[in-house]
């Protein structure tokens, strides 16, 4: 076991836990945009920086291990300052508008992205409509590598993705740009449940939105198992208008930890019995 | 093993050969850790890398075509595009800014192809360009007291010969007789530094790896030398490579590695050239490989080009560099003593202070202690360049005042006064002319709020415009970001657009989140010179 000081307040995690762990032990709630639990950290956003005592620079909570007698700050001038200003570079350089956890964060650290002016360098590109499953606007994308991870050793292990360029031209991207259909893409849509943004879309939600009828309110959300194959994935239905409009299934579920395969993510495209199906 | 899929794109025969050249001279093990020098391969040969070649590199050492672009578009050396193969790089970089327009003007008059480029490290013939025909030119050195300098000039760099004849390898004969114990004491003893920016003790980095328990363990040559305004470590390996390759076996030995690499600046063509043929004859002599010098240790060295990343200087992108991934700094901890490169404890150091370790076995830590201050041992090589007589590489003892340094190179030019210096490079401080008293060494610069970086001296006299200067440092760090980290890769743009708006407000928020919340140094002092000189030089 691990003891340190989360905002003065005693806590104790296991070992290997994160100082992100001892902030939730505390009840602190801590920004995060790159981190999910069932990814390997790669700490990029920095949006969850934390003051430690004794280092120079702040720390992000998300990767950095607890280790005994820390003492930790997370809601000093400093920190306030930084996430907010991680905010702002995020918000006024890329789209943030199918984003909510963000839009949430920034409203929470005063973010005013507008100050940068209108002549702010943003990645505004036109959206990627390369296939018939999903969309790809990475005028959305904050470069969060999870995409990448969930293809790659993560979860998927195809390697379709990669980051490619360098600075702020850095971006996600097949060899070449190639379109997907030509690389090595199964469209297993792991991509799409990582991402925090938005900027990967299934098309069926990117057509409703397109069209203005995209209704989260009035959406249901069902668990079933799916019937392709014996591994028995969980699939959250999600249905609008008695039509599955998308399928993610839960990260915390032990079978996929959120992940699954082209089958149980777009078989539904196949199967769904429609009305007007077939004229 | 994962199953690689690739489009349709094909290799040609010649493509083919170039990659296979490479791929398979390295001991038949086709490795992700060859990926860069294959790259670089194709690039040399054939003036881009095609689609059908790089699916080749893929298929060969078992990355995926996605992963081989993103390196491949990392590295401003590599190109996925059809280039003209016969390039001259133009430096437009701060001590060339003002004579770079003229120069890339009269070339292209002449027909060459040009393309600008941020520091070259040839900043004492500024402006600088580099091409594929360019004759090798000495850089000048000088200083009070030579002891890293003293080969340079007058000991043939081709030869081992000379360089034994002049006492070459008495400090690795020296080394064996005291055992690694007795040599990491004597390092400990001198309180040398590092000379790569972060001022690290020696000897405790030494002790971490010779006491790191997994195997094996590795040594690193950080001869990345991009800092603007940097060209020591180019001087050293010019000039005198075979005392590198001699330091780099000591230190080598003594902390328990078998394999060391060099990680050359792609822009060094000759350094490259001339530590590989001292490598080359030293492993003829039996000075590298098994029983070196008939002893029981065995070490050898392998050459590493890099591609035109700054970024790759940093320690842990160096280490992604040479295992074939994009030069993404990773987070520390864990640090390199204990996890570096392919994740094992490694000794990297920078090529000037691995070259004092000559002078340390040769004359005891204790005596290298008694030169410099007790904070600061030893001499050091400053790079003086711009508004200077003798821009050159100038060795004085640690200590020096800036004043002194700067009348070594014989002062600015007459009829002009200095306005500032630079000192450490773009990661470093710029000081006003009333900070000539102040003594060169750590202690000193931290208290002044400046660093001694990578010992960069760069003058501006009082006809420079500063503003194009600041702008030109904002436009090199943005650059240069990695892009991994949202601090970095957006705030170094938002700095570039502020000093552009003379939005100066902006700038210390900009500052304050990029040394505070980036990953690595890059994003951390990528504010520094140009808070530097609003404070310093009173510019807003
Ligand atoms: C952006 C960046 C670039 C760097 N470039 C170099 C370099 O070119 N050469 C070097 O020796 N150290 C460079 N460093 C410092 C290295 O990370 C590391 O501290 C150094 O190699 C350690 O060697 P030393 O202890 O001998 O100084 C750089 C650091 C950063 C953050
Ligand atoms: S859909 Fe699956 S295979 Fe295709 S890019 Fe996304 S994660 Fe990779
Ligand atoms: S596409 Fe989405 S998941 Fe991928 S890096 Fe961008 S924001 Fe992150
Ligand atoms: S600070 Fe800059 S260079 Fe360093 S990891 Fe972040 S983006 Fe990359
Ligand atoms: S959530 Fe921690 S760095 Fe992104
Ligand atoms: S070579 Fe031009 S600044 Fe160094």
């Amino acid at each position: 076991m691990v003891e340190l000081t989360v905002d003065g307040a005693a806590v104790t995690v296991p070992d290997g836990a994160t100082i992100l762990d001892a902030c939730q032990r505390a009840g602190v709630d801590t920004p995060t945009l790159c981190f999910l639990e069932s990814l390997t950290p790669v700490n990029a956003c920095r949006v969850c920086v934390v003051e430690l005592e004794g280092s120079r620079v702040l720390v992000p909570a998300c990767a950095r291990r607890a280790e005994s007698g820390m003492a930790v700050a997370t809601d000093t001038p400093r920190v306030r300052r930084s996430r907010k200003m991680v905010l702002e570079f995020l918000a006024s350089s890329v789209d943030l508008s199918t984003a909510p956890e963000a839009q949430r964060y920034c409203e929470r650290y005063g973010a005013d992205p507008q100050r940068y002016g209108p002549t702010a360098q943003t990645v505004t590109q036109p959206v990627k409509i390369d296939n018939a499953l999903y969309v790809r606007d990475y005028a959305k994308c904050i470069l969060c590598y999870k995409c990448v991870e969930a293809c790659g050793t993560d979860a998927q292990n195809t390697f379709a993705i990669a980051v490619a360029g360098r600075g702020f031209d850095a971006h996600i991207s097949t060899e070449y740009d190639v379109p997907l259909p030509d690389s090595a893409c199964v469209y297993c849509g792991n991509c799409i449940g990582v991402c925090p943004t938005g900027a990967l879309m299934f098309s069926t939600e990117y057509e409703l939105r397109q069209r203005g009828e995209w209704d989260e309110a009035n959406q249901t959300q069902t668990d079933t198992i799916c019937s392709y194959c014996g591994v028995g994935c969980t699939l959250t239905l999600h249905v609008q208008e008695n039509e599955i409009v998308k399928v993610t299934s839960p990260v915390e579920n032990s079978v996929t930890g959120g992940h699954l395969c082209v089958k149980g993510r777009f078989g539904y495209q196949y199967v769904q019995n429609r009305p007007d199906d077939g004229d | 093993m994962m199953d690689l899929q690739f489009t349709s794109a094909k290799a040609s025969l010649e493509e083919r050969a170039v990659v296979d050249a490479v791929a398979g001279s390295r001991n038949g093990k086709t490795q992700r850790d060859s990926l860069l020098p294959v790259l670089h391969a194709v690039q040399d040969r054939f003036g881009w890398i095609s689609p059908g070649a790089l699916n080749y590199v893929g298929e060969r050492l078992r990355v995926a075509p996605a992963d081989v672009y993103g390196v491949a578009t990392f590295y401003a050396s590599l190109s996925t595009s059809p280039k003209p193969q016969q390039i001259v790089h133009v430096c437009d970089d701060i001590a060339c800014l003002a004579g770079s327009e003229a120069l890339i003007e009269s070339l292209q008059a002449s027909g060459a192809v040009v393309e600008r480029s941020p520091c070259l490290g040839l900043c004492d013939r500024a402006p600088a360009s580099l091409g594929p025909d360019d004759a090798w030119m000495p850089t000048y050195v000088g200083g009070t007291e030579l002891r890293l300098l003293r080969h340079v000039g007058i000991v043939d760099p081709e030869s081992l010969d000379a360089y034994c004849a002049d006492g070459g390898y008495g400090a690795l004969r020296k080394a064996f007789e005291l055992g690694p114990q007795r040599v990491i004491a004597e390092v400990v003893t001198s309180n040398l530094l590092g000379r790569g920016g972060a001022a690290f003790p020696m000897g405790r980095k030494m002790e971490a790896v010779a006491n790191a328990p997994e195997r094996p363990h590795y040594l690193v040559c950080n001869a990345d030398e991009s800092e603007p305004g940097t060209f020591k470590d180019r001087v050293l390996m010019e000039s005198d490579p075979y005392a590198i390759v001699e330091a780099m076996t000591i230190a080598g030995y003594t902390t328990g590695c078998e394999r060391g690499y060099i990680y050359i600046r792609g822009e060094y063509p000759v350094a490259t050239q001339r530590m590989s043929n001292a490598i080359a004859r030293a492993r003829d002599a039996g000075l590298l490989g098994e029983a070196i010098m008939g002893s029981k240790t065995r070490f050898d060295i392998e050459v590493r080009r890099g591609a035109g990343a700054y970024i790759c200087g940093e320690e842990t992108a160096l280490f992604n560099s040479i295992e074939g991934k994009r030069g993404e700094p990773r987070s520390k901890p864990p640090f390199p003593v204990k996890a570096g490169l392919f994740g094992k404890p490694t000794q990297i150091n920078n090529v000037e202070t691995l070259a004092n370790l000559l002078p340390i076995l040769l004359e005891g830590g204790e005596r290298y202690a008694q030169i410099g201050t007790p904070q600061s041992t030893g001499t050091r090589l400053f790079c003086l360049s711009g508004a200077v007589t003798r821009a050159g590489v100038y060795e004085v003892p640690h200590g020096t005042t800036l004043g002194a340094a700067i009348d070594l190179a014989g002062g600015v030019p007459r009829g002009r006064r200095l306005q500032a210096v630079l000192l450490g490079g773009a990661a470093g401080t710029f000081v006003a002319p009333d900070a000539r008293a102040m003594p060169l060494t750590f202690e000193d610069a931290r208290a002044a709020g400046a660093t001694l970086g990578s010992g960069v001296v760069m003058l501006f006299d009082d006809q420079t415009e500063m503003m194009p200067i600041l702008r030109r440092i904002a436009r090199f760090f943005e650059e240069e970001s990695c892009g991994q980290c949202v601090p970095c890769r957006v705030g170094t743009v938002r700095q570039s657009e502020a000093l552009e708006r003379r939005n100066f407000a902006l700038l210390d928020d900009i500052g304050a989140v990029m040394r505070d919340a980036s990953i690595c140094g890059l994003g951390q002092t990528a504010a520094n010179a140009i808070a530097s000189a609003g404070a310093n030089l009173k510019l807003w």
